[in-house]
């Protein structure tokens, strides 16, 4: 496959297109504006055929692709940090009313309005309350452009799949680098064409001769009558828990006998990665620990360590106070000592201070 | 015999949801009379806001979504963009349509997005318990307005339909009433304009009913249509805004 | 000769149609549906015309009407 030189935005974009993506709504936010700039390009061409729509505001955006959604057509939005928080009504009726769709969110610093640099502040707004009432999603964390490109591919599917919004969370370093990447290939009409039929069995575009008209709602599966919500509810946390066997992932990175283990994940862990290497050839037997899916979270990953050689885990993400060290000190439990190495509010984490943290919780070689 | 009025198809076999005398039921008899007059009942989508618009859909038996509060005009103009064959409608309370979503309401008007919007006016919140909405009539008691709206803290009823009518874009813009039979007709009229420029492709069409609200109002149905007449009417003239 | 029917169950007694009746053809009596609603009737059918005024009005479409 060719290898071309994209913009992780662009690249980001592109993807979604190829995936099947024919809808986006948006509104412009730094540090993600060249994905709905890519979009309002892509999307009326000749082998796009798909809707561009801008929306007055992220709540609208996002109101669109709940309208989106209940066509059951491939569709997705992009914001950042504060534009996903303002997305976070539609994004639970989203969840609610179970529709296939992809929300992207390219970090930035927070709380409010933040910054506009890159950050990894949303880790909690995005694997634990991404809007009222207790749902979840699969959440992706790319630490490259190409596992962005390559993540935003199998989001689509898996929205399909699983019947639930499937949450991309990266940041406005890969938003914003550039680096050769290999696209996938452009689904086929047919394909997609076939997919969107499937979904008219429960889509709202008109009952055309259907048996029971379809009503899409919050509380409601689509295609299916209305049922207590309890009982919906008890139905998505079964799925919930299918995905803690059937959807985790991460990368076990020189762990084999690592003595310390640095953990992180995006962007973050591409800078930790680096750090590794480097310690490594100064002969530390380090390891990196790497969620691909930040949600679930792959407990399994660090129940599989031997905590008995261990000198300690490093934590490391770009956000103060840590959010993704809570869900690291919740697994490990106390078994070795957990050190941070963090940087926030559109900060990036140097690879020095990694390996100076790494070092100092390593003690003697 | 013939039967020369009948119980509109699309209504399901149920009581609906509304109290006694409310004419959100009128406004909902008249939009699923006229969908089977043009024969659109299978091709339709209805886009339900939150609040009484939302029981709605317990009585229309079309395919229908029910929206974040005040999202409605956004989520149609989705569904209509990726679907241009299915006639998509909104149905949204004045809390709904003229506060929590104004800006989704304006930018679909603006954007002239090819939509047919139902607006009920009943000048407060029905749903959560007769509060102030941006229509309650000054001096009006509400449960949050409990010694009346007044200009000072609360400004000044809002007239949709010619703030509306200040777009380039809108096609159609009337407001109508359900108190009487000559006005069911023109109401009826109004909704079949509205539905026509959609299917003419002409954009935004908009229909605003002024109604009442029995329950909130502390009158009784009968009492309320004369309140219409007497305070709601002066201040929400009827009539097309616009028509072309 | 005119007659109009209106479904007992769909009836919230309103009074709608009993007010705009022309011809005093819709009254109430004291029997209710399962909703509690005494609903409306027609106590004086012979003097229907058939105008279908009742019907226009009847919020919940409770009335039809045959000429």
């Amino acid at each position: 496959m060719e290898k071309v030189f994209m913009k992780g935005n662009e690249a980001i974009a592109e993807a979604a297109i190829r995936a099947g993506c024919r809808f986006f709504a948006g509104y412009p936010i730094t540090p993600q504006n060249e994905i709905p700039e890519y979009m309002s390009r892509r999307m009326p061409q000749p082998d796009v055929r798909g809707v561009y729509l801008q929306g007055e505001s992220e709540t609208a955006s996002a109101a669109m692709l709940y309208g989106a959604g209940a066509t059951g057509i491939r569709a997705m939005t992009s914001s950042s940090s504060c534009g996903i928080a303002l997305m976070s009504e539609a994004i639970a009726w989203m969840a609610g009313a179970c529709l296939p769709v992809v929300i992207c969110n390219m970090v930035r610093g927070g709380p409010g309005i933040g910054s506009i640099q890159p950050a990894q502040q949303d880790y909690f707004m995005a694997t634990k309350a991404s809007g009222n009432g207790g749902f979840r999603m699969l959440v992706f964390a790319p630490s490259t452009i190409q596992e962005a490109v390559d993540m935003m591919y199998r989001a689509f599917d898996l929205a399909q799949k699983y019947m639930n919004p499937v949450y991309i969370l990266s940041d406005g370093f890969t938003g914003a680098m550039m680096e050769p990447v290999v696209l996938p290939e452009m689904r086929s009409d047919e394909f997609l064409a076939a997919e969107r039929k499937k979904n008219e069995a429960w889509a709202a575009t008109g009952r055309k001769g259907a048996a029971r008209s379809h009503q899409i709602g919050a509380g409601q599966r689509p295609g299916f009558p209305r049922a207590p919500l309890e009982q919906k509810n008890k139905a998505d946390w079964e799925m919930y828990e299918s995905w803690k066997v059937n959807e985790v992932e991460y990368e076990n990175y020189k762990t084999e006998d690592a003595e310390l283990i640095i953990t992180s994940y995006g962007v973050s862990a591409r800078i930790a990665r680096s750090a590794v290497d480097m310690l490594r050839k100064e002969g530390y037997k380090v390891g990196m620990i790497r969620p691909i899916k930040v949600h679930p979270f792959p407990e399994i990953a660090y129940e599989q360590l031997d905590y008995n050689k261990l000198r300690g885990i490093l934590s490391v993400e770009m956000s103060i106070p840590p959010l993704f060290y809570y869900d690291v000190e919740a697994v490990v439990r106390k078994r070795t000592p957990i050190a941070t190495c963090l940087r926030s509010g559109g900060e990036i984490i140097e690879r020095s201070a990694i390996i100076e943290a790494a070092k100092k919780l390593y003690g003697d070689k | 015999m013939e039967k020369i009025y009948s119980r509109p198809i699309g209504l399901k076999k149920n009581i609906n949801g509304y109290c006694p005398g409310c004419l959100h039921s009128a406004a909902g008899k008249l939009i699923m009379s006229v969908l089977e007059e043009f024969d659109l009942l299978e091709r339709c989508t209805q886009v339900d806001g939150v609040g009484c618009s939302a029981n709605n859909h317990t009585s229309m038996d079309v395919d229908s979504i029910g929206s974040p509060h005040g999202r409605p005009c956004a989520v149609a103009s989705a569904v209509k963009r990726i679907s241009p064959e299915t006639i998509v409608y909104t149905y949204q309370g004045d809390g709904d349509l003229a506060s929590i979503g104004l800006a989704e309401t304006m930018m679909a008007a603006n954007r002239g997005d090819n939509i047919t919007v139902f607006f009920i006016n009943n000048a407060n919140y029905g749903m959560t318990g007769g509060q102030m909405a941006p229509t309650t009539l000054m001096d009006m008691k509400t449960s949050t307005t409990p010694y009346g709206r007044h200009a000072q803290e609360h400004g000044y009823p809002m007239h949709m339909c010619e703030v509306l009518n200040a777009l380039t874009a809108p096609s159609y813009i009337a407001r109508v009433t359900c108190i009487d039979a000559a006005n069911m007709r023109k109401a009826r009229a109004a909704v079949k304009e509205a539905f026509q420029h959609q299917l003419d492709g002409k954009g935004f069409s908009f229909v605003e009913f002024v109604s009442n609200c029995p329950t909130n109002w502390g009158l009784s149905p009968i009492e309320s249509l004369k309140f219409i007449k007497e305070k709601m009417l002066p201040e929400y003239p009827l009539g097309e805004f616009r028509n072309r | 000769m005119p007659k109009i029917e209106i479904e007992a169950e769909y009836c919230k007694s309103c009074l709608y149609c009993v007010e705009a009746c022309p011809k005093k053809v819709i009254g109430t009596t004291s029997a209710v549906n399962s909703k509690g609603y005494q609903y409306a009737v027609a106590i004086n059918p012979d003097a229907c015309v058939g105008c279908a005024i009742c019907a226009t009005v009847c919020p919940d479409a409770a009335i039809e009407v045959y000429k």
